[in-house]
């Protein structure tokens, strides 16, 4: 039974794929698929940035994480939240748990309350317990969450850093090519999004737009070099230990595995 | 069951002869992986599989239990528990990556297994039966793994559960109703992530269960080995414990080598970015993908674009994703050739090289964007899967002329066997 | 465990070597597995360490009561850590019963003046679980039983507290306990 419905049922599945080759084959010959904008334009991030934390002995370089937080906090946050972040975690920057609570209670927005007798929504100042309010945002366009954005997009933080930087005129070329891939208005052309259009105007647009009180020179490239780390440490804090734990792991599995070839070896021996 | 040869278990200590009397479970132990389970002396690392796949069973167990302690099945906090474990939890990174990883961890070893068997034929009877719930552990291990990806309720959980479920929609008549039956629901929601979540930590038991009979099985026959001649004599056969105990051990210590590399340094790298961006019903992803280890299969169900006779194209894809694993059931009696295993079988070596680089084209294709050229390919590589399963194998185990056997495993060890002689 | 590590009885004998050589062989196969035992307890540790209290629960804020409303002889419920705090407001007569026992007496010894602070002694702010296992006194709600002590009365089991809050009978063995907290201004307490 099954040699005879086998290679008939085989062979009906055949006959339906190479129907459906032959079929994609003719359309394709009659009207290729057509070539995008989007195609043909687009970039992948810029690979010549290069982070602390790259790499499996890559760690996290404070000064960087705080200046990054400054920008995230003085530019981002006012379309972006950072939801998965509670002020307490910025102790991992290297601030004292004073500054965290000074950072927490001048943040500007509060946090919300609301009164379960009295049904009164009220306000206060966050403490270090608090999630880094959300932010709400009313114009074009649906500006996403960061706290994992470098783990949300292909290329990480080398994304995030090729966005920031990346915002340029429309190429003429892709004009000339692409005649209605104009971009439209209120948005902005960046080859490093998706579709070529982003509704978020630049964000860094100007060297010194935020002061570092460390002293660093604030240029466009070093404000989104620092919010890249800033926002790779957001969508995995445990960066860090995951790598040493991963170090202690492998290296003691890798003797540990060699014993057990010396003792399977022992065992085997007298066998072979 | 078992070879008359097989060592018996003696308890030497009193509280042991005590509880061999009343529980006999290291008896038990003894006979089913300790001295006296005899196992062909020749058995290579492919045969490390099964042991590591029951190691990835256990894993997957422990950790998704915890994981489960800290999980919250509920759409509007789903995501966010899954980063408090992530953040907060004491290692929760490291379980939930631990988790996530040891899922593709578990798929791979499972795949070597599947396709040791495939070279050298170890589906052929008297073990048909083994096969058979080995093909049943694998189609409850992909319900299981499609339904723990949605539970994080991530963008690709949520596309995913929707797509796949589509699949059911594709039957004729009772499609709809099945796909809102499956979701509870006109979309994923609450009612489809809980009975995710429920069936998710009830499935691997099941699987264990399964497993036991795959086990047992096995225990009648016995292993098979690379020659696919059959044990003769005590001198074919070695006690699992101690020889594939330690090679087991050793086999162990390089997966777990392999496992934590990709867990502590790459722990993302099979998975999709997109998954880290809670669901939104609105937007759906511009490249949706399964998990990798989907991808053969995925790549087959969109290998179907165009209606056929009165079949209309999506029903045929689905149709064949499933025939794609259905088929592996009749796989012993496709195969009819005396010999088993693929060494002295030499065009049959040819079509299985042939198939292991289709279902990796398949994969490849599976996992690229929707595109034409990836559709045309997939086309032919779906083609010749389903040929060389349902025509290939029986045209070529009755035409093939196989090259000699060794008459017994001592003697394709030691090229003698005193047997042979007598 | 050697006699397991050893191939089998059997093999070690036939392959007749030297003392030396098994005991070489013998301490590799006691080495791998030593090592699988010690990586097997390490695994342990996270499967362990994951029950206890994670880094948000752990991370819980101080909580800031604005006492001003409360009258004398009248209490409060609020929370810390997830469980009620009693803020109480004792009356005059309340505080004599209180300093009228002799702490040696009680089963643990304490004074009212212990148990507040300075010149505040009439603010008595404690945890509201009972010292027995666990459940929430009656006393500090409106109109609730308090005690033959007049303090808090556990129904669970019968546990009485005193107007300081502590145990006079029943099964608990001590005082209701007093969080850390300090007076943030004369109105405002900071629990915590």
């Amino acid at each position: 039974m099954v040699r005879i419905f086998g290679p008939l049922v085989g062979l009906f599945f055949a006959a339906a794929l190479l129907w459906s080759f032959g079929v994609g084959v003719v359309q394709q010959i009659r009207e290729p698929d057509p070539s995008t904008a989007a195609k043909d334009f687009h970039l992948d991030p810029k690979e010549d940035v290069k982070f602390t934390f790259d790499g499996p002995f890559g760690t996290f370089n404070n000064r960087q994480l705080q200046r990054g937080f400054q920008v995230y906090k003085e530019v981002c946050n006012n379309c972006h939240s950072l939801k998965q972040i509670a002020f307490r975690n910025l102790a991992d920057l290297g601030y004292t748990p004073a500054e965290v609570k000074a950072i927490a209670k001048d943040w500007a927005t509060k946090a919300k309350t609301f009164d379960v007798k009295t049904g009164d929504a009220g306000e206060r100042p966050n403490i270090p317990s608090d999630h880094i309010p959300p932010v709400y945002y009313a114009g074009t366009g649906n500006p996403p969450d960061l706290s994992l954005i470098t783990k949300a997009r292909h290329g990480g933080a080398n994304y995030v850093y090729s966005l920031l930087t990346g915002y340029t005129d429309q190429p003429a070329a892709l004009l000339k090519k692409y005649p209605d891939s104009k971009t439209p208005d209120g948005l902005y052309y960046n080859p490093y999004f998706a579709n070529l259009n982003i509704a978020m105007p630049p964000p860094l647009t100007t060297d010194g737009q935020v002061t570092y009180s460390d002293g660093t020179k604030a240029t466009v490239g070093q404000m989104a070099k620092d919010v890249a780390a800033f926002l790779t440490w957001t969508a995995e804090p445990k960066m860090e230990k995951r790598k040493q734990t991963g170090w202690a792991v492998v290296l003691f599995l890798i003797a540990a595995t060699s014993l057990a070839y010396l003792a399977k070896r022992n065992i085997w021996a007298d066998v072979h | 069951m078992s070879f008359p040869w097989a060592k018996h278990y003696k308890p030497t200590h009193p509280l042991m002869v005590y509880l061999d009397e009343k529980l006999p479970l290291p008896r038990f132990v003894y006979n089913a992986v300790g001295g006296g389970f005899p196992v062909p002396r020749n058995l290579n690392y492919a045969w490390n599989f099964g042991v590591l796949a029951g190691f990835c069973l256990v894993l997957q167990i422990v950790t998704g239990v915890i994981l489960a302690m800290h999980y919250a099945a509920n759409q509007l906090v789903a995501f966010d528990s899954v980063e408090h474990i992530m953040r907060d939890v004491n290692w929760g990174w490291m379980l939930r990556y631990a988790h996530a990883n040891g899922a593709s961890a578990f798929f791979v070893v499972v795949y070597i297994h599947i396709f040791r068997g495939f070279f050298y034929a170890s589906y052929k009877p008297p073990r048909e039966m083994i096969w058979l719930l080995g093909v049943v552990i694998f189609l409850l291990m992909m319900a299981t793994a499609f339904m723990g990806y949605v539970l994080p309720w991530g963008q690709m959980s949520f596309w995913g559960a929707k797509v796949i479920t589509g699949l059911f929609s594709a039957i004729p008549l009772v499609g709809e109703p099945l796909q809102q039956w499956l979701l509870g629901g006109f979309a994923p929601d609450n009612a489809a992530l809980n009975r995710f979540f429920s069936l998710h930590f009830l499935l691997p038991f099941v699987i264990a269960a399964v497993i036991i009979l795959h086990i047992w099985a096995l225990h009648i026959p016995g292993s098979s080995n690379p020659t696919g001649v059959e044990v003769k004599s005590e001198s074919d056969t070695v006690p699992f414990h101690p020889y594939y105990t330690a090679k087991d051990g050793f086999g162990l210590g390089v997966f777990l080598v392999l496992y934590c590399t990709f867990l502590f340094f790459f722990p993302n790298a099979l998975g999709h970015p997109d998954n880290y961006i809670a669901a939104n019903p609105m937007s759906t992803p511009a490249h949706i993908v399964p998990e990798w280890y989907f991808w053969p299969f995925y790549a087959i169900l969109r290998a179907f674009t165009a209606d056929f006779l009165f079949f209309p194209a999506k029903l045929m894809g689905v149709l064949a994703m499933f025939s794609a694993i259905l088929v592996w059931f009749f796989l012993p009696w496709l195969d009819t050739s005396p010999v088993r295993s693929g060494h002295y079988r030499p065009l049959f070596r040819k079509f299985y090289w042939l198939l292991v680089i289709d279902v990796l084209v398949l994969g490849y294709c599976g996992g690229s964007p929707a595109e034409t050229k990836y559709v045309l390919i997939s086309q032919i590589a779906a083609t010749y899967y389903f040929l060389h399963f349902l025509v290939i194998l029986p045209i070529v185990s009755s035409i093939e002329k196989p090259e000699p056997l060794p008459f017994s495993i001592t003697q394709a060890v030691l090229g003698t066997d005193e047997a042979v002689a007598a | 465990m050697t006699d397991l590590l050893k191939a089998d009885g059997a093999t070690v004998a036939s392959s007749e070597i030297h003392g030396e050589g098994v005991r070489r062989r013998d301490f590799i196969n006691i080495a791998a597995v030593s090592f699988a035992g010690v990586g097997g307890i390490a695994v342990l540790v996270p499967l362990i360490s994951q029950m206890s209290a994670s880094a948000d629960v752990l991370a819980e804020s101080s909580t800031e009561v604005d006492i001003s409303a409360i009258a004398p002889g009248q209490a409060i419920k609020t929370m810390f850590r997830k469980q009620p705090v009693f803020v109480r407001n004792l009356t005059p007569v309340e505080i004599a019963e209180a300093d009228a026992v002799n702490p040696a007496t009680l089963r643990d010894p304490a004074t009212l003046e212990q148990r507040t602070k300075p010149n505040k002694t009439n603010w008595l702010i404690t945890m509201g679980v009972c010292t027995h296992l666990g459940c929430v006194p009656l006393g500090a709600g409106p109109g609730e039983v308090k005690g033959e002590y007049g303090g808090y009365f556990c129904p669970c089991h019968g546990s009485v507290y005193d107007t300081a809050a502590r145990i006079r009978k029943g099964p608990a063995p001590k005082n209701l306990e007093v969080p850390p907290y300090e007076f943030s201004s004369d109105t405002v307490v900071k629990i915590g």
